[in-house]
């Protein structure tokens, strides 16, 4: 039984089709990795199953019932990741993210610091704490891995896995060819 | 809501410049007019009411543009719209913050201000009682504006001429009720237009936000 369902989602933006007809499902555990060219829109799909940006045509459904119908609880089944980190520079990373999920991503010893004083690496680290911290089921993950040196890199693969090992279910769009067992692609 | 409250409150005080600056333009702005006008007490006593509320508007304004500008910027808008909480809901805790931070603030200071400008000292109470549903229906339409003007090109322009056309009611009935001599109409008709943007300013500000997150 599939959790989440698209089918044949459309989405515009302004007054471009970016995809049309793109249909896919994901169990739990499963992860979908999106594949395109720049401008291919990765980034509008993962909105759009964000919620953030309306369907055009189709619809997404999660366990067999229209997803988006009611969007706040269709967003407490979502962490986010965007092109941005979302970084708060006056908050210390101990107050954007608490817990061992700092550790994880070796950001335990500078939990006391600004996040202003944190390197754009350390930021991404820092916004992909939040996405583990959060207990969601569903990750929607946008080029989690920029500016991410090969040992962090290993780190998001470990959380990935983690997260798909305790039922979760990630949907991410990357250039970086990461190490990740029973991958499922969508090429846009 | 409170969560998110909590921790905008948190960032408002490691932007504590922000605030007093709003607070320094009031203060600032209110102490000119005795320089232009002349320091005669019948002059500035009569118009004290309206120094008063003037530049508590145009002081609102001022951390507006920041209100939701970073957040769009830094990508923390995107976070909002998925915590959980609707839109109109982030929304409305923007507008509760914007009034702590700045409407609360501007309240507590107008009075000392008024009593500068020569206000007779028994008015001060009727001040503060049309401040306090004046700065809340500021913090209101402002959110609203701020919303609506996000992601456009020159938003900080913008905001004012969307906000300050909306706060001529306000104003009226704010400034009319400190020197009539039966103030409860004009109170009453400040505390039923809150009651109205209450509920319609957060829905609006709420679908602002997402048109903008699109």
């Amino acid at each position: 039984m599939h959790l989440l369902t698209a089918l044949k989602l459309s989405v515009f933006r302004g007054e471009r089709l970016v995809f049309r007809d793109v249909s896919f499902s994901l169990s739990a555990g499963g992860i979908l990795v999106l594949r395109g060219a720049n401008g291919a829109g990765k980034s509008s799909l993962l909105r759009a199953l964000a919620g953030l940006t309306p369907l055009a045509a189709g619809e997404l459904r999660w366990a067999g019932e229209n997803a988006l119908e009611d969007l706040p609880t269709h967003a407490r089944r979502i962490a986010w990741l965007g092109h941005l980190d979302a970084v708060k520079p006056a908050l210390t990373a101990g107050e954007h993210v608490t817990g061992p999920a700092l550790a994880a991503v070796g950001l335990a010893p500078f939990a006391e610091l600004p996040a202003r004083l944190l390197s754009a690496g350390q930021k991404r680290r820092l916004a992909i704490a939040r996405v583990a911290a959060s207990g969601a089921k569903l990750w929607l993950l946008d080029e989690p891995t920029t500016g991410l040196d090969t040992a962090s890199i290993g780190k998001f693969v470990a959380l990935c896995e983690a997260h798909r090992g305790a039922g979760g279910m990630i949907i991410v769009s990357t250039h970086t060819p990461l190490d990740l067992r029973d991958v499922a692609e969508l090429a846009l | 809501m409170m969560g998110m409250i909590l921790r905008e409150l948190k960032l408002s005080l490691r932007h504590a410049a922000d605030t007093a600056a709003s607070l320094l333009f009031f203060i600032i702005a209110g102490t000119l007019f005795p320089f232009a006008l002349g320091p005669g007490p019948t002059t500035l006593s009569a118009i004290a009411a309206g120094v008063v509320w003037v530049c508590a508007l145009l002081a609102a304004l001022l951390p507006l543009d920041r209100l939701f500008g970073a957040d769009f910027e830094d990508g923390t808008l995107d976070l909002l719209l998925l915590s959980g909480l609707p839109a109109y809901g982030v929304a409305f805790a923007k507008t509760v913050v914007h009034w702590l931070t700045t409407g609360l603030p501007l309240l507590i200071i107008s009075a000392p201000l008024a009593v500068m400008l020569r206000m007779p000292a028994e008015r001060l109470p009727l001040l503060v009682l049309t401040l306090l549903p004046g700065t809340m229906l500021l913090s209101l339409l402002g959110t609203l504006a701020a919303a609506i003007t996000l992601g456009a090109r020159r938003a900080a322009v913008l905001m004012p001429l969307i906000t300050l056309p909306l706060m001529i009611p306000t104003l009226i009935f704010g400034a009319s009720a400190i020197a009539s001599p039966h103030p409860a109409a004009a109170l009453y008709m400040l505390g039923a237009m809150l009651l109205a943007a209450l509920p319609l300013a957060p829905l609006g500000a709420g679908a602002a936000l997402r048109a903008a997150a699109e």
